[in-house]
Parts: C-alpha cells; structure tokens; sequence
C-alpha cells in the first residue's frame, strides 16, 4: 500500500486559489464605476441572453465573471434570498451588505472544503443609495473574501491593469456619458500596449443602478438604439426613460 | 435571518439548486409554513369576522384596461376602513383588484406580484399576460379551504397584452376557476349593481378617460345599492382608485385625477340621482 505525498496547508489553499484564478482570468473582464446618479455595470459579453450583469433586488445589482453555471446558481441563489428575507421582513430591510456576506459565506465554505472544488467566479454586488456617498460596491473572490470597494472595480481577465487604468480616471460625481466612455475605454485597452480594440455595442453589455429612476426596481440595461446613441456621446439619450406618469409614485408608495 | 441560512451562514442547498422559477415553489419547498395556503385552520373553527373588501370593476378601452375599486372595508355592519386600496400593480403591465377577506388578500397580492418579479428576474423575460392569469388561479385554489370557513378572496386580474396589444380582463370564482371577459367585469358584493350599470355605459370605442368614468359610474351605482361599497366621499377626499393600464404600463390616477371625474360624476347625480339614461330601444 502506498503512502499519500504530503501537502502542506499552506501549499493545499496555494494551489486551490491558483486553480480558481487562473479560471477567472480566461474571460473577459467587468468593470463597474458609480456616477452622479447611480452604478454603472459595463460587461464585455457578445450574448444578449447569458447575463453577466442582473437585477437582485430593488436597489441591488450582481456582477460576475468566471464559469458561467456557477455564478449563474450563485445569482439565482441570490434572488432567492433576497426575495424571501423583503417577502418576510420587508423591502427596505434587503442590504448589499447582507448579501455579500452569504456569498463570501458560501465561496469560503465551499473554497476550504475538500471534497468540493473551488468556484471559479468572482463577484461584483453593488446597491444604490439615496445619495452617492450611500452606494456600495462589493467584490468577493472565489475564497470568500470581501473587498468594500469604492468608486470603480474591475473583476475577470486583466483586472489589475483595468483596475488602475480606472483608478487613476475616474472621479467622484461624473455624468453617465463620462462614465461609460471610460469604462469602455479601460475594456478596450491592450494589456501589452498595443493599439486599442475597438468595441461595439453588439459587444457589450451595459446596466445601470439609477437612483433617479421612478420605479421602485432601480435596475435597467441599456440596449440597442439608446446604447449606441450613449456610446457616441448623445448625452439627451441617458434621459430616453419614461416620465413619471401623475400618482404613480403614491402607487409605489402604496405597493 | 439565521433561520434560513444553515450553521456556517452559506446559503443553503434549496437556494442553490436550479429549477424553478417559481419564488412560491421555492417558499413551498424550503419555507412552506410562510405560504399563505398552508395554514391548518383548528378543528372546528367557526366562522370568523374580519374586514371585508367589496367591489372591483373593469373596463376595457382602445389601447389598454382600466381597473376601479372602491374604498370600503367591512366587518359585518361596522365599516372598518374607509381608505383602504384593494387595486394594486401585479407588475408593469398587469393590475390585480381584489375582493374578500382584506387581510388574507393583501398577503395574496403580495405573494403575486413577488412571484411575477421573481420570475422575471431568474429568467430575464415577463410570463405572458395568460401566464400570469394561470399563476393566480393557483393562488386562489390553495385558498380553497380559507374559502370553506368564510375567508373567501376574490381578485379581479386586469392588464395589457404585449402580443396581442389589446387590454384584456379576467375573473375569478371562489374555487380558482377562470375566465376571460370581454368588456368589462366587477366583482365583490356591490358587483352585481356595478356590472348592470356598466352594462348600459358600456360600448366599443371608449377612450381612457371615458372608460374611467365609467368605471366610477359603476361603482357609485354600487355603492348606492350595496351597504358594503362606499361612494365617493367629499367631506374626506377619498375617491376611488382607478388604474390606468396601457402599452405605457400601469399608471395609477392621482387623488386629483380621479377626484375630477368623481366630482363631475356627482355634479350629474345632482340632476339625475339614478345617473345617465340609455335610451329605451
């Protein structure tokens, strides 16, 4: 009979955080950056119907990178228990802040347990607040750890370069149109200097939380027409949005 | 919220296992005791008073739906709420009214307009109009033995048809059954009154503006018949709601809104108790 090699913790959780990084660096990458009136999420993703950015709750949006079945369960997962914590308790009593710790809670479980392999994800969780300085931007890596990110965050391939590319632009309280012009820009540069990639609308995937918004749900994707109308800098298309119609907020109020 | 999240606070398997887009499903499968229609009624219950919600209507128009309901709550003889609103959104384009136990409805109106978000979010498109019917029919039949005890809740379900783009009305009975109307509807108990006075205001071709004075036509009418349904009430500005229902989405009237028509309504009873007259052939 054999004798199993030994291997140290420390080297165990190395090589498992290896595994799971070099997962997530495969893909392509999601930026997201507060503006003056919400959270932007930019996402370079070629298909309209595999979301890498989704609603989770009313002020509440989820971004993720890496395999797709594990953060799309990890969404759904989500979902789920944001429903059911504003169905028992109530809306207002559903935070980013709970949320992230489940997902840190279950990464980190499943991360350290040996039978099941690390997810490959990384995640994004944001929600809007009443004011700028209310917004919270989360990241959580695939060993449960969270990170209270502020301002702009890059997760998936080359994140690091995105991220200071981003760092070193963004400011605090700019206009949707400035906002998506950068991060556009940082997903488009080349890691290795060379020229940039142009993208298309047809490539990207773009939602905002928008505190403006009447609506009680604070999530929308901008699509097509207004998408590329943005992209070229047409800045009376971030207004496209149906007019509040009269009472409507007292019907919100009174859902 | 420790309750739901086993010991290490990692979301448990149920949230994690994929399937249904259903959040009631998923409630009956990890949490069914918070399910309205689970509830076991003691042996022997008798029959209990509690607030009542009385009379819905709706009217179809060119290019959308109105939904109308009063603003009464009963309990037996006593008027227990003169404000209370029984006409809710279900989502963008869909309205639910409803009549019948106030307190077992409102908690049913909130499971369904939970159960269409829910939906929409896991799977990232609406159900359709007939689907969101069917859903509720389901809710009502798991009410069915609430129902037997004298907590009966009757909905009325109004809203826009993205594909057929018409307006479109259903209603329910006690037992879940459903079935489409063409027209117009009410229900609850001055819904007898309602529907005969729509009946006569009805006809093809209303705009939404006529449609919703129609609709408080009718309920002025049931409220002048049925103890249970309250009439506009000046001295306190409660006017009915009405909803607005289009390919724009659901839009409730404001209290400003409706309170001109009701008031234009009034203006005629002045003249004419009984309301507008249909001519005799």
């Amino acid at each position: 009979m054999s004798t199993p090699f030994y291997v140290s913790p420390q080297q165990a959780m190395a090589d498992r955080a290896e595994y799971a990084r070099k997962g997530i660096a495969r893909g392509r990458s999601v930026v997201v950056l507060t503006y003056a009136d919400g959270i932007l999420f930019v996402a370079e993703n070629t298909s309209r119907a595999l979301h890498k950015v989704s609603e989770i709750y009313d002020r509440i949006a989820f971004a993720a990178v890496g395999r797709y079945n594990e953060f799309e369960n990890l969404r759904i997962g989500g979902v789920r228990y944001a429903d059911l914590r504003g169905y028992s308790y109530d809306r207002a009593d559903v935070n980013a802040r709970g949320l992230a710790n489940v997902y840190a809670q279950t990464l980190g479980t499943i991360f350290s347990s040996t039978g099941e392999k690390p997810y490959e994800v990384e995640l994004i969780v944001a929600e809007v607040g009443k004011t700028p300085g209310d917004d919270q931007i989360y990241r959580l890596t695939p060993d449960g750890s969270v990170v209270d990110e502020h301002g702009s965050v890059a997760v998936g391939g080359n994140s690091e370069s995105i991220a200071t590319y981003l760092e070193q632009r963004h400011e605090e309280g700019t206009s949707l149109l400035d906002a998506l012009k950068l991060a556009v820009e940082s997903l488009a540069r080349d890691p290795n200097g060379g020229a940039p990639r142009t993208l298309t609308p047809e490539q990207l995937e773009v939602a905002v939380l928008d505190r403006g918004r009447w609506q009680q749900r604070k999530f929308k994707r901008l699509l097509g027409t207004q998408l590329s109308r943005l992209l070229e800098g047409d800045a009376s298309a971030a207004s496209d949005d149906e007019e509040p119609p009269a009472g409507s907020a007292a019907a919100a109020e009174g859902e | 919220m420790e309750a739901y999240l086993s010991g290490t606070g990692r979301l448990p398997a149920a949230f994690l296992r994929p399937g249904s887009s259903s959040f009631i499903e998923f409630l009956g499968d990890h949490q069914p005791e918070l399910l309205p229609g689970r509830r076991e009624l003691p042996a022997g219950a008798q029959p209990l008073q509690a607030p009542h919600g009385t009379t819905i209507v709706a009217a179809t128009f060119d290019g959308g739906v109105v939904l109308a309901g009063d603003r009464r709550a009963t309990m037996g003889n006593i008027i227990a709420q003169r404000d209370i609103e029984k006409v809710f959104p279900a989502d963008e384009y869909s309205a639910v009214g409803i009549a019948g136990t106030a307190g077992l409805a409102v908690e049913m109106v909130k499971l369904f307009q939970l159960e269409l978000e829910h939906y929409e979010k896991i799977e990232g498109t609406s159900l359709s109009l007939e689907g969101k019917a069917n859903r509720l029919t389901t809710m009502i039949r798991g009410n069915l033995g609430m129902a037997m005890q004298g907590l009966a809740v009757v909905p009325l379900f109004a809203g826009y048809d993205l594909d057929q783009s018409r307006g479109r009305i259903f209603t329910y009975d006690v037992t879940g059954g459903r079935s489409e109307e063409t027209g117009f509807a009410a229900t609850g108990s001055g819904s007898l009154f309602a529907k005969g006075s729509l009946k006569k205001l009805y006809r093809a071709g209303l705009t939404a503006e006529q449609a919703a004075t129609a609709v408080i036509q009718a309920l002025y009418d049931a409220a002048d018949d049925d103890s249970a349904t309250g009439g506009p009430d000046l001295t306190r500005q409660i006017f009915p709601i009405v909803s607005v229902i289009t390919d724009e989405g659901f839009r409730r009237l404001g209290d400003q809104e409706v309170g001109e028509l009701a008031k234009a309504v009034l203006g005629h009873r002045l003249e004419q108790p009984d309301g507008p007259q249909a001519p005799l052939l």
